[in-house]
């Protein structure tokens, strides 16, 4: 047994052990944080098969960012836990019909590609990132930038779906708020500092 | 005398060679997080006329020992109701990722401990990992002013850091490699020769948004005193919140240290290529003058001055004003400044695409 094939059994373990714990824990801040140690361990395996862009990049993104939004929401719920466990008996068969489906298919999926022989160990000087790089923009461009474009749609989308203006908050414009020029707020006014009131002052 | 040394080093296991440089990195950082600490108290000192301070040991240099000494000796309280795990790991995150991501800093030609073609996406994976520590922090001590502290600051983090890997991307463009050894050889030739000439607004985005990043003043709401005293870390005490402290200045550090690299030709003499050759060949003055790891020390010392001098400068932003200046104009800023690095580069505008 070699070295980096323990450290794939370490890492494989860590991944099955993080994703079991993810769906079955009650917390859900836990399982959001189970399910960034699954990321972690997946990079990890990525690390071991040379994919360091891949690996690096799941952790960026993943890790980095979508997860930090996943915890930052479920942070701010109130989530009733005996609410959400409410008619789990009644939609225990619908759920075993789904989740029975979901096996069939990913047997049938895995089991196509599993038995796969080891691949070749590339040289020293072998950049994944690189590699990547050359494909992705020669071979795969449209599908690259039909993805792109599906991900911008989907950016304008969200942004659109989630922006409502709101004319009762006193939501105050910053760009506007800097744009201030001392004229807009200040204004001088002369007074004359004579002691004597005016008469028409005195009439009042 | 020192072949005796490098011949005993290299017959060391591999594993305890690597351990001795790490050694050699995280120490020295240590004992830097420690001073920068003392240096801040100096520096706002003087800049708001007064002395800082100067009681414990000549001119107070033993200061922050004495700091050090204090905090170790506090307990540390763990609040009920907190979740007790994620609360003592919660600073173990945010000091894990800000020394693991030195591990690919080169501080001269090829003294790096681990020279990865990936280096740039590995740091900026890193840097994006320290969040964590903060939001479990905010989330495990079970408090309110702590949890509305974490938010802010993850929001920020997150917002910030799209404009930080632009400015990246920018770098990687104009240098043509991830390596950040690389990046600071395509910078050789001169002064003209850095990333600073063609790169200038990537580089003010880049120091901003790390300013941003360290959740520094002026971008401090995550701890804004006034408001939620102490943001994320106020319930914790004692050694597990020096930890957060050591964090913070490691990451100060390490921010400084990469634009020094990035934007600044690292180890790079500002006089190579300006002077003539025989200038080098001088007995002390022509090593300081040459190329080397002081050159790379004094640009992330100065960086790590603008840190403080911003502190005790400008007043803090206020929460909408901060997210407005990352999505709106630095965002923007960087997009632009894409285009045109595209055109210069595709161009082979000189002296740095030639």
């Amino acid at each position: 047994m070699t070295f980096d094939l323990i450290l794939f059994y370490i890492f494989g373990a860590i991944l099955l052990g993080a994703a079991l714990a993810m769906i079955s824990v009650r917390n859900p801040v836990h399982a959001a944080l189970f399910l960034v140690l699954a990321f972690f361990a997946a990079a990890a395996i990525w690390l071991l098969a040379e994919a360091e862009f891949l690996a690096i990049v799941l952790v960026l993104v993943y890790v980095g960012a979508v997860m930090v939004l996943f915890l930052f929401v479920v942070m701010m719920l109130d989530i009733n836990l005996a609410r959400l466990r409410e008619g789990f008996a009644e939609l225990l068969p619908a759920g075993l019909v789904v989740a029975a489906a979901m096996a069939t298919v990913l047997t049938l999926v895995i089991t196509r590609f599993i038995v796969m022989d080891v691949p070749e160990r590339a040289g020293a000087d072998y950049a994944n990132t690189e590699a990547l790089g050359a494909i992705l923009y020669t071979e795969y461009v449209y599908p690259f930038e039909i993805a792109a474009v599906i991900l911008l749609v989907a950016i304008i989308a969200a942004i659109a779906l989630t922006m409502r203006r709101r004319p009762d908050t006193k939501y105050i414009d910053p760009a506007r708020q800097i744009r201030v020029r001392r004229q807009d707020r200040v204004r001088l006014v002369s007074m004359p500092s004579s002691p004597e009131v005016s008469e028409k002052d005195r009439s009042e | 005398m020192f072949d005796w040394i490098m011949e005993s080093f290299y017959s060391l296991p591999v594993v305890m060679q690597i351990l001795f440089k790490i050694t050699l990195i995280v120490a020295p950082l240590m004992l830097a997080v420690a001073y920068t600490t003392y240096a801040e108290r100096k520096v706002i000192g003087y800049i708001q006329v007064r002395i800082g301070p100067n009681r414990v040991g000549p001119r107070g240099w033993l200061q922050p020992i004495a700091d050090a000494v204090k905090l170790l000796t506090k307990e540390v309280i763990v609040p009920t109701n907190a979740n007790r795990f994620l609360f003592l790991s919660a600073p173990v995150l945010a000091i894990a990722p800000a020394l693991a991501a030195w591990a690919v800093i080169p501080f001269d030609d090829g003294m790096v401990l681990a020279d990865i073609n990936a280096g740039l996406l590995y740091l900026l994976a890193l840097t994006s990992l320290g969040v964590y520590g903060i939001i479990i922090a905010g989330w495990a001590s079970n408090s309110k002013y702590a949890l509305l502290g974490a938010l802010r600051s993850a929001a920020q983090i997150v917002s910030y850091e799209i404009a930080m890997g632009f400015a990246l991307v920018g770098v990687i463009m104009a240098a043509g490699s991830l390596n950040v050894g690389e990046i600071v050889l395509a910078q050789q030739g001169s002064i003209y020769h850095w990333f600073l000439l063609p790169l200038f607004p990537l580089f003010l985005v880049y120091f901003i948004s790390g300013v941003a990043e360290t959740n520094r003043a002026p971008f401090d709401v995550a701890e804004g005193e006034s408001e939620i005293v102490a943001g994320f870390h106020v319930e914790y005490s004692g050694m597990a919140f020096a930890v957060f402290f050591l964090a913070e200045y490691a990451n100060m550090i390490l921010i400084s240290a990469l634009t020094a690299l990035l934007f600044f030709g690292g180890w790079l003499s500002p006089f190579e290529g300006l002077l003539p050759e025989s200038v080098f060949a001088w007995p002390v003055l022509g090593w300081f003058l040459d190329s080397g790891v002081h050159w790379f020390l004094l640009k992330t010392a100065f960086f790590l001055f603008l840190f403080l001098w911003f502190r005790a400068t400008f007043p803090r932003y206020r929460y909408d004003q901060i997210m407005r200046l990352g999505w709106k104009v630095l965002i923007p800023v960087t997009i632009l400044w894409l285009f045109v690095l595209g055109v210069l580069v595709f161009l082979k505008v000189g002296p740095w695409f030639a």
